[in-house]
């Protein structure tokens, strides 16, 4: 693309000026001081509207017996690029896969969302949630109890057919 | 000035200077919160609102924070300047107010007792003085600091405050004519008298004393000492915790005082506008209200409900003037230093000086004419509303905001477009990849 350069019109003779101008500032601002309507969201009592599609924290879907809807497949931190997963997946007696160990450091993570996208179960989400603080590092590494323990919306993935989600 | 014994002077004067000082520090600490706020608003936000109901307890917790901080010492500073830089600040700025009166006098059961701390006979001489020396504070810090950008705040402050240090002081001259006199005190007297705020027969006056206030009190567009997008923050780079504070306390204190000069000179001080029962004044030891038209001075006695009303006239007078300080602030960018240097010099002294030396004319004119009371208010209003006419549509008009190198006036900055002619690129011949 070609860059494009503005040209900026000089002001005419008799156009400038310092005090008026400048009273004409104070005019625009005293218009804004006493606007009532103001931009700050007064945080902890007013939240803020998140996205439907914003990537949070995770969490992992149960089944209705309490037990995690994660399969084990090894997908997910196969395809994580921040590889923040870790899992060691086990075998029941009736052969079906289940998760010894699943972590995912949420400091690693950068909330990409391809954990959800590649779920063959729809087991793991990335969550509509952003209040994360902990007093300790150790305590962002998630463990399975914790991912199972969350209950904030999980986040919609992005549909190719309507990328506007509409 | 007053008819009280030695002892009571003395007790009323020390519980005068400590509720002054309280109160004006108490301001000073309410000025920060104000200010932020007031940005805040200006810029549809809110402003700090969590600290005590609607933010008041803020400043509380500022001063408590800067109390508890480390106090950085850099190494390669002067260590005495260092520490002597900030107080230098703060004293000129709490001391100044010592002049301005602030209510009606008082009586009392021991005597009448004037609203002033220090009703001395050469008031604003007193004020110019100590505002002088509060460059002192900041160049001392700047140079003490050892440090290249706080030594340019240093520098640009010393230039700025010596160079509308003139302008102001000019500016001041047609209000110590027209009063005859440079005591605050007499200032709002002779106001009273004229019947007049000195804001209508000396309008250009104000305008100058307003601008040169600004320049003073190193407030926006002005504040080149502190200009944090090139100095980091000027002056005070280097310092921390509560010597950084004093210097914030020095510049509140200092607005607040140029707030209340503005109400004084120009607006009649604590006088109460359409009412003569503040007419309040000491003329040869007695209170007077006004004279006889014989020229008889009739005796008045004050009121506790007068100096409280003339007590309010005042600080709304001085709110109104802090407010438009910090609404100035956050409204216009910052001058680049050259034009600073421009204004001061080359705009600012010669308009003041002309206008001296018309006020004067028009002064001794009407005197000599035998114009007096109301006609002698309304002409000089006149005279001054055609000087402020002018100085706003002619000679504030047309300043473009060049390059440092171009001045003002010339035409190929003034032209609208710039048509620079540059040779077409052409392809040179056995260079190019072209084929």
């Amino acid at each position: 693309m070609a860059a494009t350069v503005k040209v900026m019109r000089r002001p005419d003779p008799g156009e400038t000026s310092y005090i008026r101008a400048t009273l004409k500032g104070m005019a625009l601002t005293f218009k804004h001081m006493v606007n009532p309507d103001k931009v700050t969201l007064q945080y902890p009592e007013e939240q803020p509207d998140l996205s439907p599609r914003w990537r949070g924290t995770h969490r992992m879907e149960v089944h209705a017996d309490g037990r995690p809807k994660c399969v084990a497949c090894g997908l997910c931190p196969t395809i994580c690029p921040a590889n923040c997963i870790r899992l060691v997946g086990g075998e029941d007696d009736q052969g079906n896969r289940y998760p010894i160990v699943y972590e995912i450091d949420e400091f690693r993570c950068i909330f990409c969302g391809m954990c959800q996208e590649v779920c063959p179960v729809e087991a793991i989400h990335v969550g509509v949630h952003f209040e994360n603080a902990e007093y300790t590092r150790d305590r962002f590494v998630y463990d399975l109890d914790r991912l199972m323990e969350q209950d904030h919306p999980t986040t919609l993935l992005w549909d190719p057919s309507d990328p506007r989600s509409e | 000035m007053n008819d009280l014994s030695l002892t009571a002077f003395v007790i009323t004067s020390s519980i005068k200077v400590l509720t002054v000082f309280s109160v004006l520090l108490a301001s000073v600490a309410l000025m920060t919160l104000v200010e932020r706020r007031l940005a805040g608003f200006i810029q549809d936000r809110l402003g700090p609102n969590r600290v005590g109901p609607f933010g008041i307890l803020q400043p509380a917790a500022d001063g408590i924070k800067n109390i508890l901080k480390e106090e950085t010492m850099p190494g390669t500073a002067n260590r005495f300047f260092f520490v002597l830089a900030p107080a230098l600040a703060i004293v000129p700025g709490v001391m100044t107010f010592a002049v301005v009166p602030f209510a009606a006098p008082l009586p009392t059961p021991w005597g009448t007792v004037g609203m002033v701390i220090a009703d001395i006979p050469i008031g604003i001489l007193y004020i110019l003085a100590l505002s002088s020396l509060g460059v002192y504070g900041l160049f001392l810090a700047g140079w003490a600091s050892n440090n290249k950008y706080a030594f340019l705040g240093g520098l640009r402050s010393a230039s700025q405050m010596v160079s509308y240090e003139v302008a102001l002081g000019l500016s001041i001259i047609p209000v110590l004519m027209l009063a005859g006199n440079v005591t605050l005190t007499e200032i709002i007297w002779q106001q009273q008298q004229l019947g007049f705020w000195y804001i209508l027969p000396l309008s250009l006056a104000f305008i100058l004393f307003v601008i040169s206030a600004f320049a003073e009190t190193n407030r926006l567009p002005f504040d080149l000492p502190e200009a944090e997008s090139e100095l980091v923050t000027g002056y005070h780079t280097e310092y921390s915790g509560m010597k950084f504070s004093m210097f914030f306390i020095a510049e509140y204190s200092h607005i607040l005082t140029a707030s209340a000069l503005m109400a004084t000179l120009f607006l009649g001080g604590w006088s109460i506008p359409f009412w003569s029962g503040d007419h309040l004044f000491w003329h040869d030891g007695m209170l007077i209200s006004g004279f006889t038209a014989a020229g008889e001075p009739m005796a008045a006695q004050g009121a506790w409900w007068t100096t409280l009303l003339t007590f309010l006239s005042f600080a709304v007078k001085t709110a109104f003037f802090i407010g438009v300080f910090m609404w100035v602030r956050w409204t216009l960018p910052r001058f680049r230093y050259d034009q600073v240097m421009h204004l001061g010099w080359k705009v600012m002294l010669p308009v003041a000086l002309a206008y001296v030396m018309l006020v004067a004319a028009t002064i001794l004119v009407l005197d000599q004419v035998g114009v007096e009371g109301f006609l002698f208010g309304a002409i000089l209003t006149a005279v001054s509303a055609a000087c402020t006419g002018v100085f706003v549509f002619v000679v504030d008009s047309d300043r473009l905001i060049s390059g440092s190198s171009v001045s003002g006036t010339d035409r190929a900055v003034r032209s609208p477009v710039r048509q620079v002619r540059r040779p077409a690129l052409e392809p040179r011949a056995g260079s190019g990849v072209n084929p």
